[in-house]
């Protein structure tokens, strides 16, 4: 794995274009989180031409819920679902400019080859590690569908969230390449 | 006839969820420090050591180990020489679930109908309850927080008798390597064999609360959960599926008996968030 690097979020696809799968990077900077619900709810209301409450260009989606704050804490635990979930409605949105997505799992094809053509990059939290994470949320608030409680479309302002890059935006992905070299079944 | 007041059945489900979600279980925190230890991929062995500096932080009780605190599944045991008293023993339960939730500031992520609303409940109920009738007086109870990402990549099969254990061999492996990242691997496998098909599923689910080294009482089938874990190890999906040589902490098989014509097989995949807690009343 190369060596840590920052990342500012909102990016640009050339700051997205000099990321590789495998890499490790510290994000800070502004991003969103939107799970099933509320991405179900963004396709709809883009279907009707409405306004999002989100600006997407260049915009980091985090695929999580999180658990409650405590009084005084910015945030409560918070960590990836699975990413394959979001697939049906990634096309759109990476179209509309979103340039990196933070979740677990794989991803569909359509998905990768629309982050090729968008410059779009793929970044790995490790699931399970929602209390550690929680302490790099620096602020939070809901931005919209806020009756989806957990589900809501939140702003979060990070410092140095440690994650990987997964899939890059050649499509190298680090899923193939780790499991490939410590396997024994040749699969 | 021993009596059990339902406050008191609510007041152990809220301190058990409390803790379960709070205090990794020491069985699994054991078998995450040998797995650290073992790992051969850097990156992967950095994920165990990540895990278990975030069971450090969640046990200081601010933050839950994981942001999904699961369905909360609840396995009862009711001594049949006892009554609860002073209320309905599952609304008693759900009350308990209702007041961890709120109380120990954990996600409440269950959706009241499945298919068209999908509108949240906002409590975390309704739970998942396993009531078995046992003699004497016993009120044993157990929660198991369970997550939905290890969750959606479980399996159930109605194999043929004729498949045998090479059979349920290649379905579990088949269903741990489908499951590849998404379920937070290092994970522990649950087997269910036998039964028919709603029983194999709760043994898959029971085979969870065994500890995770732990080998079953039949030799046999302790010696089929030995190979499951070599085979699934030698996958190669690793620490947060980043390649790595501990996948699974343990494999349990539960078995039961079952119709001549059968073999159900089950696999419950469990994150390493493998959260489960006990207590007697
Ligand atoms: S699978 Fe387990 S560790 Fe992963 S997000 Fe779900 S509950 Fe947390």
């Amino acid at each position: 794995m190369e060596k840590c690097r920052r990342l500012n979020a909102p990016f640009l696809e050339k700051e997205a274009s000099n990321l590789r799968a495998g890499d490790e990077i510290l994000l800070s900077g502004v991003i969103y989180t939107a799970r099933d619900a509320a991405h179900k709810r963004m396709s709809e209301a883009l279907a009707r031409n409405e306004k999002l409450k989100v600006d997407l260009s260049g915009a980091v989606i985090f695929y999580a819920g999180p658990a409650p704050a405590r009084p005084g804490e910015p945030m409560g635990s918070i960590g990836p679902t699975t990413s394959y979930r979001m697939d049906p409605y990634t096309l759109l949105l990476l179209e509309l400019g979103v340039k990196g997505m933070i979740g677990k799992g794989e991803r569909s094809e359509d998905v990768v080859s629309s982050m090729k053509k968008n410059g779009a990059v793929y970044l790995g939290a490790t699931g399970g590690i929602a209390a550690l994470l929680a302490r790099t949320i620096v602020a939070s608030r809901v931005l919209d569908y806020e009756d989806l409680g957990p589900e809501a479309l939140r702003e979060l302002e990070v410092r140095d969230m440690p994650l990987v890059v997964l899939i890059d935006s050649l499509g190298n992905s680090m899923y193939r390449e780790g499991p490939a070299k410590y396997g024994k079944n040749g699969k | 006839m021993r009596q059990v007041p339902a406050e008191q059945v609510t007041e152990t489900v809220e301190r058990l969820f409390i803790e379960a979600n709070y205090h990794l279980p020491p069985d699994m925190v054991s078998v995450l420090e040998k797995g650290e230890r073992e790992e051969q991929n850097p990156v992967a062995k950095s994920v165990f050591r990540t895990i278990l500096e975030n069971r450090r932080v969640a046990s200081e009780g601010k933050f839950p180990l994981c942001q999904d605190c699961g369905m909360a599944v609840v396995f009862l045991d009711m001594g049949q020489e006892t009554a609860v008293t002073g209320g309905n023993l599952e609304n008693a339960v759900n009350e308990g679930v209702r007041r961890a939730y709120d109380k120990g500031y954990l996600r409440k992520s269950i959706v009241g109908e499945p298919l068209f609303e999908r509108k949240n409940t906002g409590d975390n109920t309704p739970a998942i309850l396993h009531v078995r009738v046992v003699p004497g007086e016993r009120v044993a109870i157990t929660v198991a927080p369970k997550g939905a990402g290890s969750e959606n990549m479980s399996a159930l099969a109605m194999l043929s008798p004729a498949a045998g254990p090479e059979g349920v061999e290649r379905f579990v492996i088949e269903t741990v390597r489908k499951a590849g990242p998404n379920p937070c691997p290092p994970i522990v496998v649950g087997v269910g064999v036998g039964s028919d098909f709603e029983g194999v599923a709760e043994l898959a689910k029971r085979a969870l609360l065994r500890p995770a080294e732990s080998s079953s009482s039949h030799p046999r089938y302790a010696a089929l959960e030995a190979e499951l874990l070599r085979k699934i190890n030698d996958l190669g999906i690793g620490a947060a599926g980043y390649g790595g040589t501990v996948t699974a902490l343990g494999v349990n098989i539960e078995w039961a008996p079952t119709h001549i014509a059968c073999m159900p097989v089950a696999v419950n995949l469990c994150c390493h968030a493998n959260r489960h807690c006990s207590a007697e009343i």
